[in-house]
């Protein structure tokens, strides 16, 4: 299944997707060490995003967000592409500093925790096998 | 995105890496928001320097921009975790202090006067009525827009360093005269007056922003305000609602630029604000900490506190927060030696927000809504807020 988005950062990855319905907030939401998602009661907490096509509605919370997202590149925890319904500032740029292949305006219900995702951002484009 | 053809050449690296980086920040945000191109800013406010929030990759990001990047317009910068000179008295850990000046120094490589305070605008980064700007930090973009009329969005730390480094913002949002319009009228039906009233009607008209889903308040009721009044409104409203921009009848430039909203108003009346002023006190409250300046005090607020401090004696932990050009000023007037002398601290450069004090203190007392959301969310402190007079007596009791 091709599903075609908006290219936010340019890129291409490959992995198994992490599917949430709820917003992430990278700062206070995510240990940046370990990749872990830290917020209490989130449909993610206690996962690792590290490495994953990390597929959820939109960012929330603050724009330090942004920093750690670069964080956890610079820790090889980053996820390996984020693919959201609709972008917001704090997760656009922290892709584009950490450059981590990014799309929006895809249905986040399309997608099914597990399965295999290729994620071309310059193209806006994901393959979903 | 239509950019001109010194845009482009930042984008494709002509003017170096840092440049291009920028750039490439700024037109991905333009195109996320439909803007049709960029606009020169005046000036620039950043945000995001703190060690304690942005780690040892945050500074690499710095340092990597700071290889070839210089600022090309008017920039300061918000506080930082400490006083850069009297960070020992305030009991800041000597590696902290290390690893912030490292961020400080990373920062003035690039051009950046490093100011460290919130109140940009107090100190001579004070644009005029119409221009763009590209600010951060939450306090001083309300104050913007909504008290000196200028143009800009809610940056962060990354895209106001972008803007820094190319002179350009996109436009879009607040940019744009159609944004600007008020949304929902509120009528304030009580007597608003100092810090600490100003800084609860923030926060009771922020509250109602967040339910009714509207950004913009058209305020009527308030026959006058001062700086000071107005830069703790803008700090609370900004916190509790995610205001960037009131309009503010009879007091600011633009309340009769716009249609005025339609729809049912909201009333805010004195039993409101007794309601609001009750959650920001806590209950088994033991106050150990008193700060005023949140945001940085204006030299007014200090010869205030001078005036209150005068011949007593604190018998409390006692931070008086404040921009250091705004301390100079203070010590060549005499303020500092009557408030130093009375046993009270000054900490410029930071503020009870960003300072690394986690679990410090039990009970902090403010005058500032936006410091007792902090106070509690990130320090762990049981808060009160009260006038100046209040705060004054509580620390010399």
């Amino acid at each position: 299944m091709r599903l075609q988005g908006r290219k936010i950062y340019k890129g291409h990855a490959e992995g198994e997707a992490l599917v949430t319905k709820d917003g992430i907030s990278f700062y206070g939401g995510v240990d940046p060490d370990t990749g872990k998602v830290v917020e209490v009661g989130h449909e993610l907490e206690g996962q690792s995003i590290a490495g994953k096509i990390l597929v959820f509605p939109t960012g929330k919370g603050s724009t330090v967000g942004s920093y750690t997202l670069y964080r956890m590149k610079k820790n090889n925890k980053a996820p390996a592409a984020i693919v959201n319904q609709k972008i917001d500032t704090i997760i656009a740029v922290g892709c584009i500093i950490s450059e981590i292949p990014c799309i929006d305006k895809i249905e986040v219900d399309k997608i099914k925790t597990g399965q295999q995702v290729l994620v071309d951002g310059s193209g806006g484009t994901i393959e979903v096998k | 995105m239509n950019l001109t053809s010194d845009e482009q050449d930042m984008l494709t690296g002509k003017h170096g890496k840092a440049a291009q980086k920028a750039m490439e920040i700024l037109t991905t945000l333009g195109e996320i928001f439909n803007a049709q191109r960029m606009v020169d800013v005046y000036s620039v406010q950043i945000a995001g320097v703190s060690y304690a929030n942005l780690g040892e990759a945050g500074l690499e990001f710095l340092n990597e921009m700071a290889e070839d990047g210089t600022v090309k317009v008017l920039t300061t910068l918000n506080p930082a975790g400490m006083d850069r000179e009297n960070w020992q008295v305030l009991g800041i850990d000597a590696d902290f202090a290390e690893n912030q000046i490292r961020v400080i120094n990373a920062f003035a490589k690039m051009g950046v006067i490093t100011t460290c305070s919130c109140t940009p605008y107090l100190i001579g980064n004070i644009p005029h009525f119409g221009q763009h700007i590209a600010w951060a930090e939450s306090s001083a973009v309300c104050y913007a827009n909504s008290v000196l009329g200028a143009r800009t969005n809610r940056e962060g730390g990354p895209s106001a360093l972008a803007s820094a480094l190319t002179g350009k913002t996109p436009e879009y949002g607040y940019h744009l005269a159609e944004n600007r319009h008020g949304q929902v009228i509120v009528k304030v039906n009580a007597q608003i007056k100092g810090t600490d009233d100003f800084s609860v009607l923030g926060k009771a008209i922020g509250d109602h922003l967040i339910t009714l889903g509207k950004k913009i308040p058209w305020i009527a009721g308030i026959p006058s305000a001062t700086v000071e009044e107005l830069k703790s409104f803008s700090a609370s409203i900004a916190t509790y609602g995610g205001a960037a921009l009131f309009h503010m009848d009879g007091v600011t430039p633009e309340f009769d630029r716009y249609p005025k909203p339609v729809g049912n108003p909201i009333d805010i009346n004195p039993e409101d604000l007794e309601k609001t002023r009750r959650e920001l006190i806590d209950e088994g409250l033991e106050v150990d900490f008193v700060s005023i300046g949140c945001p940085h005090a204006s030299i007014h607020e200090i010869a205030k506190l001078a005036s209150l401090l005068k011949g007593k004696k604190v018998t409390k932990e006692f931070w008086i927060t404040t921009a250091r050009p705004t301390k100079r000023i203070a010590d060549e007037a005499g303020y500092s030696k009557i408030i130093e002398d009375a046993g009270a601290k000054f900490a410029a450069d930071t503020c009870c927000v960003v300072a690394p004090i986690k679990g410090r203190f039990k009970g902090m007392m403010i005058d500032s809504a936006k410091a007792c959301y902090y106070g509690r969310a990130k320090n762990k402190f049981k808060v009160k807020i009260g006038t100046i007079e209040e705060c004054v007596k509580v620390a010399t009791e």
